[in-house]
């Protein structure tokens, strides 16, 4: 684009403007690594078959596992998507399939795109009031569970919509000319269609949750657990809350062991991250 | 629906069309039930402020310029905690929105397919990495670094939170303005390109300004994130609120405080537990206003763009 006629200092300018963003891109991909590989080397030589399957232990850092958290995290992820996802995909059927534009459906999307940009902290302290205290299920699994649900509930809303709407309006007015109803379309003909990019949307909302831990500790994760949850109603922790802790503890020995967690944690989230990035380009191609 | 009864030659069948309705009627309810947690969430924060404000008077909240509610003698001014989360949405601004930006530029002006191939999944995963592991990075990581530029950095400070929750909102800079930078006419650029511009002109006169309210909408909603975010900013810059503007020392933001409070016993009654709630209807009032206006924002170059 560049013509030779330029002055040499516009050119001189085109040309450290383009180097200025590749040096962007290549820091934003620097960070990348230097943030996940900064978090685990401390404690990357820590993570053993042993370490995956001990429980907690509060006072020495060289017998602590994270078999305790562990438990708590995939019984809180799994309850919670296990609520979150039927509702979810349900009311965005609703709003992209079953309803035609008016003032109701507007209001509630737009009230679906403010819940998703709510600080998720602020769900942790309507838990605390509702959940905890109102219900009076008390610092438990099934109350993180719950409010984990109000978390995720609008980005599993806004990803089954965009999965929704990626598939072709002809599919649609196909299935309807043919005398089908909007269920036996939505049924026979959109869901099977979207459903690989839903399944990407939930992943990628389960790892988000696998990674938050905010709320959880204002609804009031335990602070030491021997034990892992075994039911609903018991106490829990999960993985991030007890890498927050290991992280603040002073004492010797902790902060590896918060290093070594995360490299626990990380693992989990870039394997769902690259199956979602699998399924996502398999459902493009098809 | 009232459409398909209608259809001359549909027989309609009396359990399957009960059936439908029955589906769409849930359907709707789930839908219902997200302005249900809106509303749980507004009722709960108002309820539970107005009993904190009928202890504390509003002019200690906004007067007072210590936070100290977890102390005998409770001090509850606001202006501390504010102080804190404004330090670290500026400073995570100036760390992460220049960097955005630039990569925003880049991958839709310049970047060959190759490098966007790359840059947008990575650019993704840094968006995904936990908050907490953030907050050991900026510990463990970045507090040591300042410290041999300048040793009078301490353990906790503000810098460091600034410069991880400015990575953190980053990705979300870049890939908000990359769709603002699309979303312009290939038109505006030919016409500049016609007139001799160069590319680096192209981009930083004509395209950003046709662009300008989609990057201020996501430079906006990159802020809101970064005034919500809790773990990071607590591991990194601590849990002391103080009026003094002073990032080489420990602060204490909005949502350090909700974790102060977590980690020991929440306490069940009184200005300590109520404080939460109006601490928590503020940053939401904070928040909510500014993702409105950044989608109001966003709204605008539809309609114009």
């Amino acid at each position: 684009m560049i013509s030779k006629r330029m002055p040499a200092g516009r050119r001189n300018f085109d040309r450290f403007f383009s180097v200025l963003g590749m040096i962007s891109i290549g820091i934003g991909i620097l960070l990348l690594i230097i943030v996940i590989v900064g978090a685990v080397k401390d404690g990357i030589h820590m993570v053993s078959p042993d370490f995956l399957t001990r429980r907690l232990s509060p006072t020495r850092p060289d017998r602590t596992g994270v078999l305790t958290p562990m438990i708590g995290s995939a019984y809180i992820v799994g309850l919670t998507i296990l609520l979150s996802v039927p509702i979810g995909i349900a009311a965005a059927i609703y709003l992209e399939e079953l309803t035609r534009p008016s003032r109701m459906r507007e209001f509630i999307q737009a009230n679906v795109s403010n819940l998703a940009g709510v600080p998720s902290i602020i769900y942790g302290i309507l838990g605390l009031a509702l959940f905890v205290r109102a219900f009076q299920l008390g610092q438990t699994v099934i109350a993180a569970a719950l409010t984990m649900s109000l978390l995720v509930l609008p980005t599993v809303i806004l990803v089954t919509r965009e999965a929704l709407r990626m598939v072709p309006k002809a599919y649609r007015e196909g299935s309807i000319a043919l005398g089908a109803t909007p269920w036996q379309t939505l049924f026979g003909q959109i869901l099977p269609v979207a459903f690989p990019n839903i399944i990407t949307g939930i992943i990628l909302s389960a790892s988000r949750a696998i990674g938050e831990s905010a709320p959880l500790m204002v609804i009031g994760a335990a602070t030491y657990m021997r034990k892992p949850p075994n039911g609903l109603f018991d106490g829990f922790t999960v993985l991030p809350i007890q890498i927050y802790y290991w992280s603040s503890d002073s004492r010797r020995g902790f902060v590896e062991v918060a290093s070594a967690a995360i490299f626990v944690l990380m693992v989990a989230l870039l394997a769902l991250n690259f199956f979602a990035m699998f399924l996502r380009g398999r459902a493009r191609r098809v | 629906m009232a459409s398909q009864a209608a259809h001359p030659f549909a027989k309609p069948r009396s359990i399957r069309v009960w059936v439908e309705r029955g589906l769409t009627a849930i359907c709707f309810l789930c839908a219902l039930a997200t302005i249900f947690v809106s509303a749980f969430i507004l009722y709960t924060l108002v309820v539970e402020s107005a009993e904190f404000f009928r202890t504390i008077p509003l002019k200690e909240f906004f007067g007072s310029p210590n936070w100290n509610p977890l102390m005998k003698d409770g001090e509850y001014g606001i202006r501390a905690l504010i102080t804190g989360t404004m330090m670290i949405a500026a400073g995570s601004a100036v760390v992460g929105v220049p960097i955005g930006l630039m990569i925003a530029i880049y991958l839709s002006e310049y970047a060959r397919p190759a490098v966007r191939k790359i840059a947008k999944p990575a650019l993704e995963l840094l968006a995904g990495i936990p908050s907490v592991v953030y907050g050991y990075f900026g510990l463990t990581v970045v507090t040591p670094l300042l410290k041999m530029i300048n040793p009078a950095i301490t353990t906790y400070n503000a810098f460091s939170g600034s410069i991880v929750v400015g990575i953190m909102i980053l990705p979300l800079v870049a890939s908000l303005s990359e769709d603002a930078i699309a979303s312009v006419p290939r038109a505006t650029r030919e016409a500049a390109y016609g007139l001799g511009a160069s590319k680096a002109e192209v981009s930083l006169t004509v395209v950003l300004k046709a662009a300008s309210s989609g990057i201020i909408a996501s430079i906006l909603l990159a802020i809101s994130r970064a005034i919500g975010e809790t773990m990071a900013v607590t591991l990194a810059a601590g849990m002391t609120p103080t009026s003094n503007i002073d990032f080489t020392k420990a602060i204490g933001t909005m949502t350090a405080y909700f974790v102060e409070v977590s980690s020991g016993d929440v306490p069940r009654f009184g200005p300590q537990y109520t404080s939460i709630f109006a601490v928590g209807l503020l940053m939401f009032l904070l928040t909510f206003g500014m993702n409105l206006l950044s989608r109001r924002l966003v709204r605008r170059i539809q309609r114009f763009g």
